[in-house]
């Protein structure tokens, strides 16, 4: 499976029409990357992903995956054209079953694809396979995450967009869902995916983009940064770096 | 002991119920109280009798009653239209109204308060159109059969009886087993995310509309059968409406009609044991006390 190119082109994006939170971003997610957005808190990562993935108003600039401009393109249908987005929270039906959110999901493939597309994520997740009638809002904190990558995944898309995946949960789930990730990415779909656990995506991520208020400050090879002291200087703003 | 006031409990509850649904579904999707409810049961009962009355003229055998029922294939059919027309109306309303209140931003508050305007509107509207005069789907008398402990009922009123089971299985199988019904339930809970899934939330809110009409409508041809069609009618019900509706906890379609029942049930109590000037409390005495000691209803979850 081979995905197109995302590309923003100078987005300008946030809530308000006076207000951008992202300020001109030009970033191409490369088909099979897996490309890490950190940067401070306030710095417009959640926003910017929001925008590509429809939920966040797009002011300027242009969303596209492969030729196809996303930019106008009305929230439901961004998923058909291969972008699933998995926000950081209340990202599952809480009061649906596990089985309700993933053939929700894959209400919109052509209805022969439906059931081997549910039971290919279930042979992905053993977990959600042992009780699919529970309701979502009765798993786990890591168990919930799985079930929302999962209903994502359904619809086989070409970019998974995670909000802080990470977000709220133990150490030992943190290392499951950034390996799950890592299976993912290794199939062909690019990934992209914005992370405060900046060691752990590090770890996982080809590239790593650091925004500061709204704009790029570095953009290159996730292993540049690991471990590196810059990684702090480009996020406290001590050393002004061009955007790559 | 005589069972008759159970029988009248019973058909009144299933009018609620049948009508609660609608409420419940709109409002637990919509996520407003829709005061206008009652006003799409009497234009649904209006839209039926018009429809009925022009197929008679044009065709008179298709008013000779089916059966031991009172009225004719004309009624089946006009409830069919008046179904669909009330859907329609519904949506009109919502384009013309709701729908612009929504792509605002607006507060629940102010589409509760936009629904009794339209409330108004359509009521003053039907009064103007049809006059406030009683009308009456058919003119044949039923005579109540005997079904024991001293109870009587029309066919007509089991009729609605049935009407009423049929309903609530038929709405909740939808909203259970089906996809439009799982997307339903799925903006119900958080409409960004059903959008981000793939859910076309704009069609859902469509589809509820038309639902929540062809609802009321059925409620308002099924009380214009039983009783009489008046313009008040849908205000008359309103508050036993919103009390099955909460009773029965909001998104819940069993809930709804068992909690019509109950509110049926109550009413005909209240009449046979208090006195027939009291029946109008009970639904009100209902509401408060299931928004004081059981705010969630029923079947229904805290939020």
């Amino acid at each position: 499976m081979s995905a197109p190119t995302l590309t923003t082109a100078r987005l300008v994006a946030g809530y308000e029409p006076t207000l951008p939170i992202v300020n001109g971003i030009d970033l191409s997610v490369a088909p099979g990357d897996f490309v890490t957005i950190m940067g401070p808190n306030g710095a417009g990562k959640s926003t910017f992903v929001k925008a590509i993935a429809g939920t966040v108003p797009i002011h300027s600039g242009r969303v596209l995956l492969g030729d196809f401009d996303l930019t106008r393109t009305d929230l439901h249908q961004r998923v058909r054209h291969g972008i699933a987005f998995v926000p950081q929270t209340e990202n599952v039906f809480a009061k649906m079953s596990i089985a309700d959110n993933l053939e929700l999901a894959a209400q919109v493939l052509a209805p022969s694809l439906r059931r081997p597309r549910v039971d290919a994520m279930y042979a992905m997740f053993p977990d959600l396979a042992s009780r699919p009638r529970m309701p979502a809002g009765r798993l786990s904190g890591g168990q919930r995450q799985m079930l929302a990558i999962a209903r994502a995944l359904v619809v086989e898309p070409s970019v998974l967009i995670l909000d802080e995946p990470s977000a709220g949960l133990s150490p030992k789930m943190v290392a499951d869902v950034f390996a799950t990730l890592t299976r993912i990415n290794a199939q062909g779909v690019s990934i992209l995916l914005v992370e405060q656990n900046v060691r752990a995506a590090l770890a996982v991520a080809r590239t790593a983009v650091v925004l500061v208020e709204g704009r790029i400050r570095h953009h290159g090879p996730a292993a540049e940064l690991r471990d590196s002291p810059r990684l702090y200087e480009l996020f406290l703003g001590t050393r002004g770096e061009a955007a790559a | 002991m005589n069972a008759q006031p159970l029988i009248d409990g019973l058909v009144a509850g299933s009018m609620i119920g049948l009508g609660a649904i609608g409420i419940t579904l709109t409002y637990s999707i919509l996520k407003f109280s829709n005061f206008a409810h009652g006003e799409f049961i009497s234009w649904g009962a209006y839209a039926a009798l018009a429809v009925s009355s022009a197929l008679t003229m044009l065709y008179a055998p298709l008013a000779a009653p089916l059966g031991p029922f009172s009225f004719g294939w004309s009624l089946v059919i006009a409830a069919v239209a008046s179904a669909i027309l009330t859907g329609l109306l519904t949506l009109l309303v919502d384009a013309l109204l709701f729908g612009r209140l929504r792509r605002r931003g607006s507060a629940a508050i102010v589409l509760v308060m936009a629904s009794f305007g339209a409330a108004l509107t359509l009521r003053a509207l039907l009064e103007f159109l049809a006059t406030s005069k009683p009308a009456y789907f058919t003119s044949s008398l039923q005579i109540a059969m005997k079904l024991g402990l001293g109870a009587r009922a029309t066919p007509d009123q089991l009729l609605l009886l049935g009407v009423a089971a049929v309903t609530v299985v038929g709405v909740h199988l939808m909203l259970t087993r089906t996809a439009i019904g799982r997307s339903m339930r799925a903006v119900s809970e958080n409409p960004d995310l059903a959008g981000i899934a793939g859910v076309d939330v704009r069609a859902v809110v469509r589809v509820v509309w038309l639902m929540g009409g062809a609802l009321a409508s059925l409620a308002g041809v099924m009380a214009g059968l039983v009783i009489q069609i008046r313009p008040q009618m849908g205000l008359d019900l309103l508050l036993p409406l919103f009390a099955a509706a909460i009773l029965g906890g909001i998104g819940s379609v069993p809930g709804a009609m068992l909690a019509g029942l109950i509110v049926g049930l109550a009413e005909a109590a209240t009449v046979m044991f208090i006195g027939a000037e009291w029946r109008a409390a009970v639904s009100f005495f209902i509401l408060v006390a299931v928004l004081l000691l059981r705010p969630q209803g029923l079947f229904g979850r805290l939020a």
